[in-house]
């Protein structure tokens, strides 16, 4: 499936993350992710995302995630937004 | 023995670091706003971050209770649809009518049965907040088996009644009572309209008492911070936990000594003076205050 | 080599010399010396008073590799320790070691200087802002000493840390060389970390703004130790030296924590006549302090004393009568500034009094009841107020390890989780005060109890307060984060932790 605009949904506030979503030329899935905790859970923060965009069968899709300390669920939430409000 | 409603805590539905808190406030219940805390454009967004809150949380310690948007915007039927699927324990219906709560106990009807959830299991809270609504309110409670209380909403309610809500809240001294009147015929909870002046806890204090004396059952929040007040004011006295106790005790020796009727303090006691005792002991014990030996803490 | 708490250490650490691992918050007990001042005695002709401050650095003929002391009581309103340090980059001078008792935002300067190898030494209790953060990058040559309140008063006093000038900022001096703290528009209360300084550095420079004629009244630091006095246009800057009042935090699960570390110091019984209480500035400390006046005035206690950093809070509970006298180290706003000034029951004290181990009984030797903050914690009840979870320096002890260990009951109040950390972890980055000084950790979804203290967990059995172990802190922590990864960090050493008895507790490595 492929998104047919850009957008975004989530906040900069403490413990969200702003997610943006736009179609891409490659067809893959790209991620880049800025995190006020990247050390300590950059890999968790990318395998959620990740995730959710595979359950959502979304290819072809550029994401920019700034994280400020967001937990797993509200990572998924905020892409599946996102996505949602991309198509 | 049920859990207390004494709280209901609003907590804004897009808000993600209020909702990893909203347990641990101390409110008895969680409300989780999906309608006024949310802007039109965020509806979305906070529809699926509370229903992935629900489903990752703990919030095992608290009643969850969320309040979807009016049933007739494009919002409200779309809410059901998704927070029920996630089971929470209530749903807080604004603007309730009869008509509203009868076609809400039919759509969660039909969810329970996909979902295969225990049939009624998910409860209704009719928020009264209309003329019409609190001109009705016995229907709307009697509307569906799944209604366990109402909110009343005082602020909405004045602008529909076209008068000011003031601090002393003499304006809606009728609908409390009638509200809590037809609450307690139907044996819900009646839950009174939030105290909007965080600072003025003096001010909350009094507006809940005046709550509890008009015989509401609990009060509902929108600050953290007026929690404890609240749950002090509808907290039995020691003066009245330990007349209860000693009423139960008077009649159980009554009882045992096969007495029909006991007297405490020259007054008979009778059935509603052992029925009120029962439940202010019974209240009294959810709230660890009484001791194992029977005695007020 | 290992600490008594599993840290290893080297045995001999470059810039710093060889390493006296930490064994124990009360292990060293040998009779101890102070050092023996050397002093040039100033006649009855005389004068003290410079022109500016080239003279004194005239003077001074200080040189490469000195040691040069400030103290921290102008925060982040200071300009004495750029100033100087400035004056003295301008003449050529390299290799400098600053031993400020605190660094602050408003010191950025010095990483230039730092950078440039004109101080490569740094001495201090608490660093924060852009140097802290050129430390932990490396930029520093020697690693940095970050030493407690007490113990710099220790070190100082002993000749462990020899100071050659000491450039006491001074927000009233004669012409003399008398010192207060009191009055002058920099006027900043207490002067509690500048007096070791004075009274053992070999030489002793006031710089005020508010030179006065002699005698002053009163005086905080005596003309007997002072060599030099001269007067600039300011010392520092009002609003970054108090911040008005400090206020109490609004925030409802900070107000939640405050609330049950007030229950659990009701259940430890100390909340008696005689009683004596010390509490950071954070806004969750004043919250339990606000609690804490609650329990006391509903049951009529009268404590002895309040001491530690100094707020207007404090100075309310002076005032009302639940204390008879505050010990204060340091002014934190103009409430307490003013109750300094007027009421002589708000007393000084200085940081030797305070916190030093090696004097006979420091003020928290006396202390009851000790509220402190963490930036980690570990299982041991090892705390960290260095280093922030991302491994960067942030802070330091300060009063915290002193406190910690004087202290009859020493409370740790935080959230447990801050922006996704967990706060509890197995292993800390930087231990900066041993488990065995804390008794209780209070967090908003449990209290912890160190395991040393039975006493405790069988009067807090009797609450309704919810206790659980640390190990079911950590991983109800984690349930709700998931684990981290542990922060990867250079081998570099930038920083040497030492304990108040000048061993080495731990150390801090550069961040990539």
């Amino acid at each position: 499936m492929k998104i047919t605009k850009v957008a975004k949904a989530g906040t900069l506030e403490s413990n969200d993350i702003l997610i943006m979503v736009m179609p891409n030329e490659s067809g893959k899935v790209e991620l880049e992710l800025e995190s006020i905790v990247l050390q300590q859970f950059g890999d968790v923060i990318e395998q959620v995302i990740l995730h959710k965009v595979k359950e959502m069968g979304v290819e072809g899709i550029t994401i920019k995630a700034q994280d400020k300390g967001a937990l797993d669920y509200t990572i998924g939430a905020r892409v599946e937004t996102a996505i949602k409000r991309a198509f | 023995m049920e859990k207390l409603r004494r709280s209901m805590l609003f907590m804004p539905g897009n808000n993600p670091g209020m909702l990893q808190d909203a347990a641990i406030l101390g409110a008895d219940s969680i409300i989780l706003d999906l309608e006024d805390a949310v802007s039109l454009t965020e509806k979305d967004s906070a529809r699926i971050l509370v229903r992935d809150a629900i489903k990752t949380i703990d919030y095992s310690q608290v009643e969850v209770v969320v309040r979807v948007n009016p049933l007739d915007t494009e919002f409200g039927p779309q809410d059901v649809d998704m927070i029920a699927r996630v089971k929470p324990d209530t749903l807080l219906i604004p603007k309730a009518d009869e008509e509203e709560i009868k076609l809400v106990d039919t759509m969660l009807d039909k969810i329970e049965k996909e979902e295969g959830y225990l049939a009624g299991s998910i409860k209704i809270i009719a928020l009264i907040e209309t003329a019409i609504g609190l001109a009705t309110v016995y229907d709307v409670i009697k509307a569906s088996k799944r209604v366990v209380g109402v909110l009343l909403g005082g602020e909405d309610l004045t602008s529909d009644l076209g008068v000011s809500r003031t601090r002393e809240g003499e304006e809606i001294f009728y609908a409390r009572n009638k509200v809590a009147t037809a609450c307690r015929a139907l044996k819900v909870d009646s839950i009174d309209t939030p105290f909007t002046d965080t600072n003025d806890y003096e001010g909350l204090a009094k507006d809940t008492a005046k709550a509890k004396s008009l015989g509401l059952t609990g009060k509902s929040s929108i600050n953290p911070r007026q929690i404890e007040i609240i749950h002090s004011v509808f907290a039995p006295t020691e003066a009245e936990l330990k007349h209860a106790l000693r009423v139960l005790e008077v009649m159980k020796e009554a009882e045992k000594e096969g007495k029909g009727v006991c007297s405490l303090d020259g007054k008979m006691i009778d059935a509603p003076i052992i029925k009120r005792a029962t439940r202010t002991v019974e209240q009294g014990a959810k709230l660890g205050l009484i001791r194992d030996e029977g005695g007020a803490t | 080599m290992k600490t008594i708490l599993g840290r290893e250490l080297p045995a001999y650490i470059e810039g710093y010399g060889e390493v006296t691992p930490f064994q124990g918050a009360f292990s060293d007990a040998e009779i101890k010396t102070r050092k023996a001042v050397k002093l040039t005695s100033v006649n009855p002709t005389d004068r003290k008073v410079l022109d500016n401050l080239e003279q004194v650095f005239d003077k001074l003929n200080i040189k490469d590799g000195m040691t040069i002391s400030f103290h921290h009581h102008l925060r982040n309103g200071d300009h004495v320790l750029n100033r100087v340090v400035e004056g003295l980059a301008k003449r050529g001078i390299k290799d400098l070691t600053v031993a400020a008792s605190s660094i602050f935002p408003i010191h950025e300067p010095l990483v230039e200087y730092m950078e440039k190898g004109v101080v490569t030494g740094l001495v201090a209790n608490y660093i924060s802002g852009p140097v802290a953060e050129a430390i932990s990058k490396g930029k520093l040559k020697k690693p940095a000493i970050m030493q407690t309140h007490g113990g710099r008063a220790r070190a100082i006093e002993s000749g462990d840390l020899q100071i050659d000038v000491a450039f006491i900022a001074a927000p009233t001096a004669d012409t003399y060389g008398n010192i207060n703290g009191v009055y002058g528009d920099a006027a900043c209360g207490t002067l509690g970390y500048a007096i070791s300084d004075a009274e053992y550095a070999d030489i002793t420079v006031a710089i005020t703004d508010h030179l006065v004629p002699f005698p002053a009244c009163p005086i905080q630091i005596s003309q007997v130790f002072v060599d030099y006095v001269v007067q600039v246009e300011s010392i520092g800057d009002p609003a970054g030296i108090v911040s008005g009042t400090t206020k109490i935090t609004k925030d409802p699960v900070a107000l939640i924590i405050a609330r049950r570390a007030a229950e659990v110091i009701k259940a430890s019984g100390l909340v008696k006549d005689g009683m004596s209480f010390q509490t950071g500035a954070g806004g969750t400390s004043l919250a339990v302090a606000a609690e804490l006046k609650d329990i006391m005035l509903r049951e009529g206690v009268v404590g002895s004393f309040a001491s530690g950093g100094v707020t207007g809070y404090l100075v309310e509970m002076l005032e009302q009568g639940l204390f008879k006298t505050l010990f204060d180290v340091q002014c934190f706003d103009l409430k307490a500034i003013d109750s300094y000034r007027n009421n002589e029951t708000h007393q000084a004290m200085s940081a030797s009094m305070y916190g030093n181990p090696h004097t006979k009984g420091a003020v928290v030797n006396c202390l009851d009841i000790m509220i402190l903050g963490a930036t980690e914690i570990d299982t041991q009840f090892n705390v960290n107020v260095t280093t922030g979870s991302n491994g960067m320096i942030m802070g330091g002890s300060g009063g915290h390890s002193d406190t910690a260990a004087g202290s009859k009951l020493s409370i740790v109040v935080t959230n447990l989780i801050k922006s996704r950390v967990p706060m509890i972890r197995n292993e800390i980055t930087t231990i900066t005060t041993p488990g065995e000084s804390i008794d209780v950790v209070v967090t908003e979804r449990g209290i912890a109890v160190n395991p040393r203290r039975m006493d405790l967990i069988e009067k807090l059995r009797m609450t309704n307060l919810p206790l659980v172990t640390i190990d079911e802190l950590k991983i109800m922590a984690e349930k709700i984060t998931g684990v981290p990864k542990a922060v990867q960090l250079l081998e570099k050493i930038v920083a040497v932790v030492e304990y108040r008895d000048g061993s080495v507790i731990d150390v801090v490595r550069a961040v990539d």
